[in-house]
């Protein structure tokens, strides 16, 4: 008995030993990587700092969004008179218009991505895993749809619908999923020939359970790439239709609405022009080095 | 190839009725019509004014009605701009538009393409970064945000090109009378082309760079070739794959991207036409300026199809 009990401890501390050893994952070694790019953390901290300006920042203005100040009536920038990004010409103050802009304008670039993200992963995953003559159809239309000026749309629907910032979300997101459903496609396609698919779907899983078990998992990494990407360019769309005058209604505000009405009176007041152009470019910037980041992160190959 | 060209075109022409449907459609199904803010008018007036436009019957004949006659090529009369045919409004604003989206296209392919080249081919140097540092910036700053402070400084404060006029002034017209006609084009076709410049420099650069690498061009190297003939005639006609297969949504972006410069630079292209269009309702006007579009880009892509036949040998033997 004596020699098994030495022999059962032995067992014991070498599966503690191992348990406590803790193995990296493929995600654990992307995280790594992703934060040793400088630009990238300087995106994710710069862009942390917006979407805090863009909650907090509003409250710390002397002034409201409503407030008209008679007494400086598209005045420049100033510490004395509390109005620290100026103020436009019926008097509001810039510092609250931006940053009220700021929530409109990143509320509507993670909404119309997330429309896109749904329609395009559900089509691409569709098309791909059917494979075949649906799949071939599926592609042939996206193509189609590819190749149109598709903001044409976008503005007939905005303006026969009515202004709604609803609309804009679904409008945009209508429009905007065509590359999504392309890489989900294709990734699909790649995996499916993969043997644990094969395996899954001896054992009777059925085809929802593999797309959404094994398909998915394996997609992830392109569709968070293109999903940073996405969401500015998503920003810069609403900027175009609210430059069109198309965008969103008063009394919400938008960076796109505050560049329309800066670019009306440049000559005379160009803060009111440059400093929202300077949040939405920041705003670029960021999105596009954490979209670089996370694309040589999880995808170590391509550098 | 000939038989790849025609399959090509018969997929262009569902396109073009896929297009026409839709926006028909959109604007139709939607409530509301181009007489609602009329309150002014005779309830009599306004369903004489219906009847002449066809409004007053079913949607579905309407739409029958109106592919009939955009068969005959007759867009119909406009509604906001009284008296005046859709087609008359097209021949104005269309030469507009055609030069400046084609001069924006050139531009770009030409700028964009140079510069993405020489950062390729001194990936990691100075060049390359300055390169790809102007490439994000016109990435991130929207061709609205640039066009107005283009037209600040140039037309503003330092007089060179006109601003929001067809007329040729500014210092550049008088110094150089050759130059005149073209001057109000060049900032619009600038603030147009800026962003395909920059997407279509990293495009270039990306696709150079992969391609120099590939074992043929490191034979060519081993061989002695000298850098210029490998660039030229080695790498430049497989580096061109991705790139020519981009700009069909170039064109795209273009053509959507002109509808604001036309706005900002008071051009009296086919954007302005569309977007007062649109916010009025004017149906007949609209739909003929999206076939319009439509028919553009779709010929684009079809010659940049095209060219992708010719440049990759692979198309061929499909």
């Amino acid at each position: 008995m004596a020699l098994f009990a030495a022999q059962r401890e032995a067992h014991e501390t070498l599966l503690s030993d191992a348990a406590a050893l803790k193995g990296r994952s493929l995600w654990e070694d992307a995280a790594r990587r992703f934060r040793a790019n400088k630009a990238a953390m300087a995106g994710v901290i710069v862009l942390g700092l917006i979407t805090l300006g863009a909650i907090f920042a509003p409250s710390l203005s002397p002034y409201t969004a409503d407030d008209l100040d008679w007494m400086a009536i598209a005045a420049p920038p100033s510490l004395e008179n509390g109005h620290w990004f100026g103020t436009d010409d019926i008097g509001k103050d810039l510092f609250v218009l931006t940053w009220m802009g700021a929530r409109v304008s990143l509320t509507i670039g993670v909404m119309t991505t997330l429309v896109a993200l749904s329609i395009g992963v559900a089509y691409g995953a569709t098309a791909g895993y059917m494979g075949g003559r649906t799949d071939n159809a599926m592609m042939r239309f996206v193509d189609v749809l590819y190749a149109l000026p598709l903001l044409f749309f976008i503005i007939i629907l905005v303006t026969v619908f009515g202004r709604n910032i609803y609309l804009v979300f679904l409008a945009i997101g209508c429009v905007e999923w065509l590359t999504m459903a392309r890489i989900v496609r294709g990734q699909t396609l790649s995996v499916k020939q993969k043997e644990y698919v094969e395996a899954a779907r001896a054992c009777g899983a059925s085809p929802a359970a593999i797309i959404g078990r094994h398909v998915l998992p394996n997609v992830i990494g392109p569709v968070i790439v293109y999903v940073t990407l996405l969401v500015p360019t998503n920003i810069l769309v609403e900027s175009y239709l609210s430059f069109l005058g198309l965008g969103v209604k008063e009394p919400l505000t938008s960076w796109g609405v505050l560049i329309s009405r800066g670019a009306n009176s440049v000559e005379s007041t160009p803060h009111l022009l440059l400093i929202p152009a300077i949040f939405l470019a920041v705003t670029m910037f960021c999105f596009n080095f954490i979209g670089d980041g996370l694309r040589d992160a999880l995808d170590p190959k391509d550098r | 190839m000939t038989s790849y060209a025609l399959r090509r075109l018969l997929i262009a022409a569902p396109t073009l009725f896929l297009i026409v449907t839709l926006s028909f459609f959109l604007m139709h199904l939607a409530p509301g019509g181009p007489f609602d803010d009329d309150a002014s008018l005779e309830p009599e007036i306004i369903a004489n004014l219906q009847a002449a436009y066809d409004l007053d019957k079913p949607v579905a004949i309407q739409y029958g009605l109106y592919l009939g006659k955009v068969v005959r090529g007759d867009f119909g009369p406009s509604i906001i701009y009284i008296d005046r045919t859709v087609t008359e409004l097209l021949t104005i604003g269309l030469p507009v538009s055609l030069k400046l989206g084609l001069a924006a296209m050139i531009l770009a392919l030409l700028i964009g393409g140079t510069l993405g080249i020489l950062a390729a081919l001194r990936q990691n140097s100075s060049t390359d970064y300055a390169v790809m540092s102007v490439a994000m910036t016109g990435i991130a700053v929207p061709s609205f945000v640039m066009a107005p402070l283009m037209s600040l400084l140039f037309g503003v404060i330092l007089k060179i090109l006109p601003v929001a006029t067809l007329e040729p002034r500014g210092a550049l017209a008088e110094a150089v009378p050759a130059l005149a006609p073209i001057t109000p084009y060049i900032l619009p076709v600038i603030a147009l082309a800026l962003p395909q410049i920059a997407i279509l420099a990293r495009l270039t650069r990306g696709a150079m760079i992969e391609t120099l690498r590939q074992n043929y061009i490191r034979t060519a190297r081993a061989k002695g070739v000298g850098t210029r003939t490998i660039v030229w005639t080695h790498a430049l006609r497989a580096a061109a794959l991705p790139v020519v297969s981009y700009l069909g949504p170039a064109a795209a972006s273009v053509v959507t991207g002109s509808v604001v410069i036309e706005q900002i630079f008071q051009l009296p292209g086919m954007g302005r036409f569309f977007i007062q269009g649109a916010i009025n309702r004017d149906y007949p006007l609209v739909l003929g300026i999206v076939i319009v579009y439509a028919v553009a880009v779709i010929m684009l892509n079809l010659i940049v199809d095209l060219i992708y036949g010719l440049l990759d040998p692979k198309v061929k033997v499909q």
